[in-house]
């Protein structure tokens, strides 16, 4: 038990981290609010106080914010798919035991520790290029006809491209939750009688559930704010703009703050949403 | 059915024997139990015969019917691990299901075999619950549920009783012999509790380092040991084994005799000692005696209520016919 002395002496300690933390979120917190009631345009010398919240109407019912969010739920949901499915047979894979399976484990951690936009840009250039890209030299080593891939299917080589960034977070979190399952309960499923393909559906999956709840409800908070990989590959055209992205735009490409700032508060309450539904998912499946 | 045999069945792990040629069988209905100190084998020659393990060589028939290479779910057989092996998420009633689901046996007999296992094992009330709300003992009854209600050939134990306290050990030690009783099925169980194995077996088999050491009767094994091993092992407190003088009288390189047939006297007897540390278990009371002449002291069994006190002079008599000698390879002398 604390006593009361070391707790009020714990709780001087602990003031500076929480005022630093406290200024670090709330003075951008703030600043944005306050310039999203602006009429801010610095290009035209707009500056205008208090528009009230016509910056937030203006955001909401533009046809972009509605396209914006439907690419948002593509993509983030699109990756979800790969990624866990993908983590989950790799993760069955790691586990078994292999030849030179520590090389092999960081092999597939790699791709976590490439910056976001080097793995892009790599993709881009060396993939996916019609041209040049390796993917168009195998597409003509079948004879077949090389895919502009940025082009023609924009939304999902982005897809693919942060999948592969992804892809070893949730590997290694439903690898662990793999080897934390009982073995004699595998060996019991098979006394009784399971073939392989029961064993996985009935023993295995569920016990990975929570870490598959978890590996989403992480992902989804960082997919949210996909920002490098658009902006190297397609620039937000070709249907590939998400919400963070069409912020990004009225901010800096269209040099309108106060609008900008309005669409990143509503992208702010829309993940809170989000964040605050996938809890109560893994919140019940944490009890359970 | 349920008869097993294993012919010079051998078991390695890499380099290491673990198992070296081994011959058992194992009658129809019979239950045996395994017995051993830890790390000889027990549960690596029970995961054989499941088939969790695969032999080296030899070969393992069940009914007469070769199951050698059989995966573990052709073999009819069903085991209850040490650690229960229960399906965490799902109920007792769905764990017990499994293995009828595996087989694909319609909903309604599926109903009629849980409810029977409840109603043998006193589950009843907790068929909805998951394994995490019951107690070890609840869980330890499921495990055994979800084994019944496969009607197997045979049933395999590894040391089910481990994780229970001493009260509940011995309630569930009645309980499984009971359902031996009931079901007749045959029961291969593993122990390191001798307690266990000789209350419960029919036939008691002996393992040291892989080896049978000897195959019997818990009756047999306490009265006629083959060998110093068995005889050191079965019963407790142990046998007194006595070397040198004593034991050339008797013509034997080592003679063995129980705490139980040692007659104690304040007057007059063969040995001459002193009485040690005694040990006061209510019905019974253990003297460790410290005879002239003998390394190590003799444990002696005696009655509740011996007025005997530590350095007490008293006198030991062995009872002739209770004397077990053995040779220099420490084998019984017949
Ligand atoms: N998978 C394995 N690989 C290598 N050696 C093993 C393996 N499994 C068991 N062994 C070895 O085989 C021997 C017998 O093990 P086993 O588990 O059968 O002992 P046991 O008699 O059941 O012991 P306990 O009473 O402690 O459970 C041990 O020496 C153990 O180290
Ligand atoms: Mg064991």
């Amino acid at each position: 038990m604390a006593t009361q002395h070391s707790r009020s002496a714990a709780r001087l300690m602990m003031a500076p981290a929480v005022f630093v933390l406290l200024v670090w979120m709330l003075v951008p917190l703030i600043m944005t609010l306050y310039f999203s009631v602006l009429d801010y345009r610095p290009m035209r010398g707009a500056f205008d106080c208090c528009v009230g919240l016509s910056n937030y109407t203006s955001f909401l019912t533009s046809s972009a914010f509605l396209d914006s969010i439907l690419v948002t739920l593509v993509m983030v949901g699109g990756i979800l798919a790969i990624t866990v499915v993908g983590g989950v047979a790799l993760a069955l894979l790691l586990d078994k035991p292999i030849w030179g399976q520590g090389i092999v484990r960081i092999l597939v951690i790699a791709p976590f520790f490439v910056m976001p936009t080097v793995s892009a840009l790599v993709w881009k250039n060396m993939f996916m290029d019609p041209v040049n890209g390796l993917l168009a030299h195998l597409w003509e080593f079948f004879g077949a006809e090389p895919i502009s891939w940025l082009s023609d299917l924009p939304l999902f080589s982005i897809i693919l491209i942060v999948s592969w960034q992804w892809l070893p977070f949730a590997t290694l979190i439903l690898l662990t939750a793999i080897q934390s399952l009982d073995s004699e309960q595998l060996e019991a499923a098979e006394m009784d009688g399971a073939p392989g393909y029961s064993r996985f559906l009935w023993i295995i999956l569920p016990h990975m559930a929570r870490a598959i709840t978890v590996v989403i409800l992480i992902q989804t908070i960082f997919l949210l704010s996909i920002f490098a990989e658009i902006f190297v590959t397609t620039n937000g055209a070709f249907g590939t703009r998400t919400l963070t992205y069409l912020v990004y735009q009225r901010v800096i490409e269209s040099q309108n703050v106060g609008l900008g700032s309005a669409g990143g508060i509503i992208a702010v309450i829309l993940a809170n949403i989000v964040a605050i539904f996938l809890m109560r998912i893994v919140g019940k499946n944490l009890d359970a | 059915m349920g008869r097993i045999t294993l012919d010079k069945v051998t078991k390695r792990f890499g380099e290491v024997e673990v198992i070296p040629p081994l011959d058992l069988t194992i009658d129809d209905g019979e239950f045996v139990v395994f017995v051993g100190p830890s790390g000889c084998g027990k549960s690596t020659l029970l995961r054989l015969i499941a088939g969790l393990e695969d032999v080296s060589s030899g070969q393992i028939r069940i009914d007469g019917e070769d199951a050698t290479q059989a995966p573990p779910a052709k073999r009819k057989l069903a085991m209850v691990f040490q650690s229960y092996a229960l399906y965490p998420h799902m109920s007792v009633r769905k764990n017990i299901a499994f293995p009828l689901r595996m087989a694909g046996i319609d909903k309604a007999e599926q109903d009629r075999r849980i409810e029977n296992a409840a109603k043998v094992l006193n589950l009843t009330d907790y068929l909805e619950r998951r394994p995490g709300q019951l107690s070890g003992g609840q869980r330890q009854r499921v495990a055994i549920g979800r084994a019944i209600v496969r009607e197997p050939a045979a049933f395999l134990f590894d040391e089910p009783l481990s994780n229970l306290d001493a009260a509940l050990r011995v309630g569930m030690r009645l309980e499984i012999s009971e359902l031996h009783e009931r079901l007749k099925t045959t029961m291969i169980y593993v122990t390191h509790d001798q307690v266990e194995a000789m209350t419960m077996a029919d036939k008691i088999v002996v393992l040291r380092a892989g080896n049978i050491e000897q195959v019997g009767s818990p009756l047999t094994l306490y009265r006629e040991p083959r060998n110093l091993f068995v005889a050191g092992f079965i019963g407790s407190p142990k046998m007194n084994l006595i070397d040198g003088a004593e034991a050339a009288k008797h013509g034997a390189r080592t003679i063995g005799i129980r705490p139980e047939h040692i007659d104690v006297s304040p007057q007059a007897g063969t040995w001459e000692g002193t009485v040690g540390v005694s040990e006061h278990l209510g019905s019974d009371t253990f003297f460790h005696v410290h005879v002239d002449g003998m390394k190590e002291p003799i444990t002696v069994r005696a009655g509740g209520e011996v007025g005997l006190h530590h350095g007490d002079k008293v006198y030991l008599t062995p009872q002739p016919e209770r004397i077990h000698r053995f040779d220099d390879k420490g084998l019984r002398i017949a």
